[in-house]
Parts: structure tokens; sequence; C-alpha cells
């Protein structure tokens, strides 16, 4: 199922963005801050209707689906990690099923375990790490099955252990067939682990391909107006100023 | 049904007897010269009355709890409450009052209005922020015609009439209050239960709660609604009854798991059992005039929110 948008513009955010996104690979959304990574993974999801232009999933506009189906398609997870009451964090991860009206106990285990959190189930949700949230939100996601996981800054406020891990993760659901699309703000994790990169600057596409092309040098000076260099090989690149 | 709607319930059952046994004269069905008529025509209208008004508070509260994902969110806070109010010091000021039905039923068309303009301004969103800021603006727009409406009073009389009638009680009711609010209350329970799963995934904050598929906008009117059915009419009959659907929830959610769909049934249940045995203990204060209900709630309320702030302070300290 692929998710496409078409000239999407929302006023002060995005210009004319249009895109085709293919399922069973890594997508990272990068960009400085303000230049609409934020609006525009929200309008992927669903959440944001654009002043111009629309969103498809395999060519039916997303406004038209109804709620619950785009919810089984589109799994969200927001920069946010607000959770407002202490509920226990199998309850949290069981909301996942929530589109499919149902609390079945099959996809809500095999989440846990993709995430090794089993041993948190049951546990309450404020009295997890950061680190810990931040999984079993991402558990929340896969337990409702979704072809697409569109999360912004998952990595944000997770040490390295944390962001390798959850990276992993998202690379087996990609390999299970998933369309995964990720707004990134660490550009070496964009070129080290996502299949293909979108940058954008003030509202519209800077570029966008494999990630040693859109995230090149050149790009980055000229979006994030920093003097940089990429050192070490392919996979495991590092960027330094200068 | 959870462990908290078992005890609860269980609870309520218990104290039902006791309550229609209580009060100045404590009541024994053997001895008492008509003892059936006083409990028929007195005791029980007002213990029903009591736990309809109290199951009404008790649910919005949670349910309003659970909808602004804030512990401290009261009902009456956001102006149903002090609109229904506002329609019953009308039918008061204009001494509509002396007809058993004209100062509910201007209670009931005040609560409406207010819920029609909650509608109105947040209604087309469906935002949160809006929809608190509108409620904050109705209340204190109808709590300022309220005190408008008491200094300029007509005379004396009717201005004791509408401090009394604010300071919300149980004496003196009937049936006909209870068949009055009891199933508008019903029916707002009803449609706050019904949104209870969409309150659960609001715990995770408005954006995942849309991407998970819950239409905020139906949500929002089912709570507009709801809280309007309950405590519009709770109002309606008994006045105005503060705290409870503050303390319930609060007191209730130990008792569960705490998510917002399994604490609405259950505050229900103890809002009914707070009312009931509250207005059961003004019945037996050996005082020269009766407690009213509403004030006894307060004096009990206010300590109460005050520890729990305490309380709060303590964690996050």
């Amino acid at each position: 199922m692929r998710l496409t948008a078409q000239e999407l513009s929302i006023a002060e955010r995005l210009s004319g963005v249009s895109l085709t996104l293919e399922p069973g690979s890594i997508t990272a959304i990068c960009g400085p801050n303000g230049a609409g990574k934020s609006s525009l993974l929200e309008a992927l999801a669903g959440l944001l209707h654009p002043d111009s232009g629309e969103v498809a999933m395999e060519g039916s506009a997303l406004d038209a689906m109804p709620p619950r189906d785009r919810a089984m398609t589109i799994g969200y997870l927001p920069q946010a990690h607000e959770i407002a009451w202490d509920v226990p964090v199998r309850s949290l991860v069981e909301l996942g099923r929530m589109p499919h009206g149902d609390r079945r106990a099959e996809p809500v285990d095999a989440a846990l375990e993709a995430l090794d959190i089993e041993h948190l189930a049951g546990r309450r949700a404020q009295s997890l790490s950061g680190g810990e949230t931040a999984r079993v939100l991402l558990a929340r996601v896969l337990a409702g099955e979704p072809r697409w996981i569109l999360a912004d800054e998952p990595l944000a406020a997770l040490d390295i252990g944390h962001q390798l891990a959850l990276l992993h993760h998202l690379r087996r659901a990609a390999e299970s067939g998933a369309g995964v699309v990720l707004v990134l703000h660490d550009l070496a994790h964009a070129m080290n682990h996502a299949d293909r990169a979108i940058v954008l600057d003030d509202g519209r596409i800077a570029a966008d391909g494999a990630c040693e092309d859109a995230l090149d040098r050149q790009v980055i000076e000229r979006v994030w107006k920093v003097p940089v260099r990429w050192i070490g090989e392919a996979g495991h690149r590092a960027l330094v100023s200068g | 049904m959870n462990r908290a709607t078992l005890i609860l319930a269980t609870l309520l059952l218990l104290a039902l007897p006791v309550s229609l046994l209580a009060g100045r004269v404590w009541l024994d069905p053997a001895t008492t010269p008509n003892a059936a008529i006083i409990l028929a025509e007195l005791r029980l209208p007002r213990a029903m009355l009591a736990i309809v008004v109290g199951a009404g508070l008790g649910a919005a509260g949670a349910a309003m709890q659970g909808y602004l994902r804030n512990p401290l969110a009261d009902p009456g806070l956001f102006g149903i409450a002090p609109g229904a109010a506002l329609g019953a010091v009308a039918a008061l000021w204009f001494g509509y009052a002396i007809s058993p039905w004209l100062l509910p039923a201007f209670a009931l068309v005040g609560a409406g209005g207010a819920m029609a303009l909650l509608a109105a301004i947040a209604g087309r969103t469906g935002g949160i922020a809006l929809f608190t800021l509108a409620g904050l603006m109705v209340a204190s727009l109808a709590g300022a015609l309220t005190a408008l409406a008491i200094s300029m009073a007509p005379n004396a009389f009717a201005m004791s009439e509408i401090v009394l009638w604010l300071n919300g009680a149980l004496t003196d009711r009937s049936w006909r209050e209870v068949w009055l609010a009891g199933p508008l209350v019903m029916l707002g329970i009803a449609l706050l239960w019904r949104s209870g799963t969409s309150l659960d995934a609001l715990t995770l904050g408005e954006p995942v709660a849309r991407s998970l598929g819950v239409d905020t906008r139906l949500l929002l009117w089912l709570l507009i609604a709801g809280v309007g059915l309950t405590v519009g009419a709770s109002v309606a009959v008994a006045g105005i009854i503060g705290f409870v659907g503050l303390i319930v929830p609060h007191l209730v959610r130990p008792l569960t798991d705490r998510r917002p769909s399994q604490l609405i049934v259950p505050s229900a249940l103890a809002g009914a059992l707070l009312v009931l045995v509250a207005d059961s203990v003004v019945r037996v204060l050996p005082l020269v005039t009766e407690l009213r209900l509403g004030i006894a709630l307060s004096l009990l309320g206010a300590p109460f929110f005050l520890l729990l702030l305490l309380r709060m302070r303590r964690g996050l300290v």
C-alpha cells in the first residue's frame, strides 16, 4: 500500500509537497527547526488537513477514509511522551487494538515481545524510565499491526543504547512489510539507518532520495547553513563540523 | 463488572436501609406511627433523589477528569451547573417557583443554554483547550448574572429564597423530582459511559487519540450532552451541590486500574453513596435548622481538596 502526497500545502508550514512512499522501507524526514517536518508527518497520518492538495493511501484520499480504517492502517507516534493516568502498561499497549475493536492478546504479546518489554506489562505507566516509556509507546503502535508506522522524533530523549534498539525494532517492522516514516533530527541516524531521506526546507522539499545523495554535505550546507563533512564508511557514518 | 463497581454497589445497598431509618427522629417500622407513609412518601423519595443526584455528579466528574486529563477538573467549573443555577434563580426572582415544575424546568433551560453555548463555541473544532476556556467563560457569565439577580432581588424574601436554594439541599423533595431527574441523569450517565473508550485513548494525548480513530468532535458532543443531562438535572432538583464531582473520582481511582473508562460507573455509585450518607448525616445532626447538604459537602470537600493538594505537592517534590 503506497502512501502518496499530492501538492500538499498548509499555510506557513508546507507548500506544494509531493512524494510517494513505498512500504517495506524506512524513510527519514529531515530538516532544520520549523521546516515543516512534523506538519508533513501529521498530514501523512491524516491528522492535519491540508489547505490544498491531498494525501492518499493506494489512490484513495485519506480524508475520505473512515477514521477507524485509517487508524487500522496508519500507526502514529508523536514526539510528546504524554501519559495522563498511571494505568497498567499492558492496557496502554492494548490501546493500539482500539481501531480493531478488540483487545486480542496475541498481537499485544507480540508487540511486547518485539520490544523486549514483557517484564514491564504489569508495571504502572508512570513508574517507567524514559527509555522504557519510549518502548512501551512504540509497542502500542505495533500492537495495532499497522501497515504504516509514522513516528515523530522517536529517538529524542533516548540514550544511544535505546536509540539503536528502537531503530533495530523499526527496521524489523520494515522488513516484515510495514512502511516506516521517521522525523529525525540526528542526520547520522538518518544516514546510517534509513533507506531514503526527504529533506525539508521552509516547507518545501530540498532533497529527496537515497540518504547518501539527499544528505550530501552540499545539501546540508545549503539547508542548515553550517559547514560539515561526513566521516567513516557507509552504514557507520558520523557528521562532523568543518 | 470491575471490583470497584462490586464493592460500591454493595455499600450502597447496605447504606440505603440505614438512610431510610435515619433522621432527627429515628424510624422504627414497628412502633413509629405512620411509618409506612413516612417511608414511602418522605424518606424513600429523598433517598432515591440523593442516589440520582450523587450518581450524576460522580459520573460527570469522572468523565470530565478523563476528558481534560486533569484530576482537578470539576463539572461545576464548566458552565453547566452555573447555567442551571441561573435558570432556577430566574424562576425564584420572577416568583414562578410557586409551581413545583417551573423551577426545575427553568433550571433545565439554563443548563441547556449553557450546553448550547459550549457546543456553539467549541463544538465545531472539538478542541479541548477551547472547550475549557468556553466553559470557564460560560460559568463566570452565569455566575455574574446570578449575582446580579441576587443584588437586584425584588424583595428580601426572594433574596433569601435564592441564597438558600443555591446551597443545594434535598429537603422536602418528593417522587416528582425523582421522576424528573432520574431518567435524565440515567441517560446522561449512559452517554458518558459510551465515551469511555475514547477517554482511555485520550490518556496518550489528543493527536494519538485521533490517530486511533477517535472522533474528537463526537466525543465533545457526547460529553456536553452527558454532563449537561447529569449535572443540569441534578442542579434542577437539588440546587448546587459542589465537590461531589471532584472528590468522588479521586476516592474511586485507587480501586480501579485508573483507566478513565473504568472510573465512570464506580464514580456514579460512589457519588450516590456519598450524597446518600451525607444527606442522612445532615438529617441526624442536632442543629436548630437542618444543615444544607450543599454546605455540608463543601465543608467536607474543601479540607479534602487541601489534603489532596498537600499529597500532590509531596509527590511532586
